[in-house]
């Protein structure tokens, strides 16, 4: 047993030498969390990633539309950026067309009788196209043009009340305030806003370590069955402990290296700040990677083939990766995705890490998570360690 | 000089694999110093037999001592009483030989200085001593099987498992593994050799163990087995082989196929049932 730590680590230092030795492998591993951060962080759009999207504007009416539409051809989300690029269109139906061939993602129509509605009281209304193919952009769109109708209006409202109110002789109110009685303030628990990528940027983290071990694991064991290579190992006298552990930890290496190069792509590229303590989140990713390796030992065991482990693996990331809530958050879930979500040690890792990050949570924020993960990987690995004792000589 | 001290005792050992059985309740004896030949057509079940001897598989019933100790309880002893050229060739091709050898010496505890003087003397007289420090997947497979066999050796195993050493190598490297099986032997290894060379169990072989369909179906010294040939002057290890396991033709499966006409050599009138 004295053993069982120099043993483990010669099998580590021999999976990483090799591994630093094929150049393919290599750079596959780096490529990947890059190209996983890079396709999420640009993809994904966020309240203000809003730029320049192409509209339609139809204004059968004159000055009090063009007013609107200047407001929306000037409106800026982040600063520098117009939030709308605008196309004049003939009519609602041609707004439509430009919709179906994709020259646009929504569009904003303003009929003849906008202004005199509004002059006689009468409610005005304009009507607003959405993009029903792109929904992810066209939500942000039609509700960014909403509220600038919304807005417009309120002015206008204003004005009005302003009028009335001079007539009653009243002193006080304040027109303002007589339309919109009552205002919320949003107040965040950091400064400045959140956005998607920074939603997404600690699921990424968590999926890419924990999918690199599990496959890993797997697909190391499998190879150096079909190669042969591991007879070379079991027949040596050493704890078969100490051979799953030693694979184990090699693995986790790498996954770790992996983890950060997605944290560094996320604080450089992405401008995701990390809120909490940088070792936290080390701590996590470690016990995110525990708590896999006994599902990684148990598939090794079982697959005979590299190939059949591969699938088997597929199968089971596929569902994870959405249930776990790395790219949209369990609460939206239906009742019986969420409880599934429960029993998958990634949920937890991912959560912890996004209070970490983002919220800047300390060890007892995420205490239960911590107990979870080595809970679920203490388990596991206590049913897959004489598991896999017993398979590997079947 | 004759062998008798028992070096292996295996015991009704079985092996199944689902419902297929690969190895059928077989019992022999090994004797120390002996090289003990395992011939067999394939899918004959020697792969299965040599890997439940070396600990790779759980017997499915049966057992084995190797040198007194038993191949499923006591494996760790087993296991460094032995050494193994396996069918496939264990080495890392993404490293040289002398990192392969001290990481497996590094496994079963030998220091750095010893893997190091034990590695250099095999290598030399293996003639791979330019290459030790190249990787391996630079090496053709009759110098990576060379490696092979050093590492084998590393521990200094009193038994040494072969099997088919020499398949799929150019005659020289296969007269040079041969030659150096022989001097092994001389120093005292007990050499258990799987092969359906007949040729080469010939040559090398005290005894030939014939196993076909997962069942011994011959055991004995070369000499005693040709004695037994019926219909033949002079006959061969071969005609033993063919008389002993027919003339079917074996898939991987060990299933026989029936063979569309006599082999190229007239062995067929030598066959008795
Ligand atoms: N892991 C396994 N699973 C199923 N069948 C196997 C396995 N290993 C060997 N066999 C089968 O057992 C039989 C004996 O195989 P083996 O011992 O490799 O034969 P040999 O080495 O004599 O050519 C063959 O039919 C082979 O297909
Ligand atoms: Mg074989």
């Amino acid at each position: 047993m004295k053993h069982v730590l120099s043993d483990l680590w010669q099998i580590t230092k021999k999976d990483l030498l090799e591994f630093a030795r094929d150049r393919i492998r290599l750079i596959t591993f780096i490529i990947m969390p890059i190209f996983m951060m890079v396709l999420t962080g640009f993809i994904f759009p966020s309240q203000n990633s809003i730029k320049n999207v192409p509209i339609g504007v139809v204004n059968q009416n004159g000055t009090t539309g063009n007013q609107l539409l200047d407001v929306i051809k000037n409106l800026e989300i982040t600063s520098g950026n117009k939030a709308f690029a605008t196309k004049t269109y003939s009519s609602i139906n041609a707004i439509k067309d430009g919709i179906k061939k994709q020259e646009i993602n929504g569009g904003i129509y303003i009929p003849a009788d906008f202004s005199r509605d509004i002059s006689i009281n009468k409610q005005a209304q304009v009507t607003i196209v959405e993009d029903q193919s792109n929904p992810q952009i066209s939500g942000i769109a039609t509700q960014t043009l909403t509220n600038v109708v919304q807005g417009f209006g309120q002015e206008i409202g204003k004005q009005k009340v302003g009028v009335l109110v001079a007539k009653t002789g009243a002193r006080g109110p304040n027109a303002g305030v007589l339309i919109t009685p009552i205002t919320s303030k949003l107040e965040g628990i950091l400064p400045g806003s959140t956005n998607y990528f920074e939603f997404v940027a600690p699921g990424i983290m968590a999926m890419v370590v924990m999918t690199a071990v599990l496959t890993g694991l797997a697909a190391s064991v499998s190879r150096e069955r079909e190669q042969g290579t591991l007879d070379g190992i079991l027949i040596s006298p050493i704890s078969r402990l100490a051979i799953i552990l030693g694979k184990a930890m090699s693995q986790s290496i790498r996954g770790l290296a992996q983890g950060a190069i997605v944290l560094l792509l996320a604080i450089f590229l992405f401008g995701v700040t990390i809120n909490g303590s940088i070792l936290l989140v080390a701590l996590l990713l470690l016990l995110g990677i525990f708590s896999f390796v006994g599902l990684g030992i148990l598939v090794s065991a079982s697959a005979a083939e590299q190939e059949t482990a591969t699938q088997l693996l597929f199968m089971f990331q596929f569902p994870m990766l959405f249930l776990s809530g790395a790219f949209f958050p369990t609460q939206q879930m239906p009742q019986i995705m969420q409880d599934i979500a429960h029993v998958l040690p990634l949920t937890y890792a991912i959560e912890a890490l996004r209070k970490v990050i983002i919220l800047g949570a300390g060890v007892s924020s995420v205490m239960n998570e911590l107990i979870i993960l080595t809970v679920f990987g203490a388990v596991t690995l206590a049913i897959a360690v004489p598991l896999f004792r017993k398979m590997i000589t079947r | 000089m004759t062998k008798t001290e028992n070096t292996i005792e295996v015991k009704k050992l079985t092996k199944k694999f689902k419902k297929f059985t690969a190895v059928d309740s077989i019992s022999f004896d090994v004797k120390k110093g002996e090289i003990f030949g395992f011939l067999g057509p394939n899918g004959a079940g020697k792969s299965t037999t040599i890997r439940m001897l070396t600990t790779l598989l759980t017997p499915t019933s049966g057992t084995a001592m190797v040198e007194g100790h038993d191949i499923k309880k006591d494996q760790n002893e087993v296991r460094k009483r032995i050494g193994l050229v396996a069918e496939k060739i264990i080495l890392y091709n993404h490293l040289s030989a002398m990192e392969n050898l001290e990481f497996f010496g590094k496994l079963n505890h030998l220091s750095k200085d010893e893997i190091k003087k034990r590695s250099e003397r095999w290598i030399e007289r293996l003639g791979m001593e330019e290459w030790k420090d190249a990787q391996a997947s630079t090496y053709s497979t009759g110098m990576k099987q060379r490696i092979n066999i050093v590492r084998a050796l590393l521990t200094e195993p009193d038994i040494l498992f072969l099997d088919e050493p020499t398949l799929g190598l150019d005659p020289q490297t296969t007269f040079m593994i041969r030659t150096f099986i022989q001097e092994l032997n001389k120093k005292g290894i007990t050499i258990i050799l799987t092969t359906h060379d007949m040729i080469e169990a010939e040559a090398l072989s005290d005894r030939v163990a014939i196993i076909d369909h997962g069942k011994i179906q011959a055991l004995d010294t070369v000499e005693n087995l040709k004695k037994k040939v019926e219909n033949k002057k002079n006959p061969t290890l071969e005609d033993v082989f063919l008389q002993v396991t027919g003339l079917d033709i074996r898939d991987k499966r060990g299933k026989a196929k029936r063979a569309g006409g006599p082999p190229w050599r007239g062995g067929g009138e030598n066959r008795v049932r």
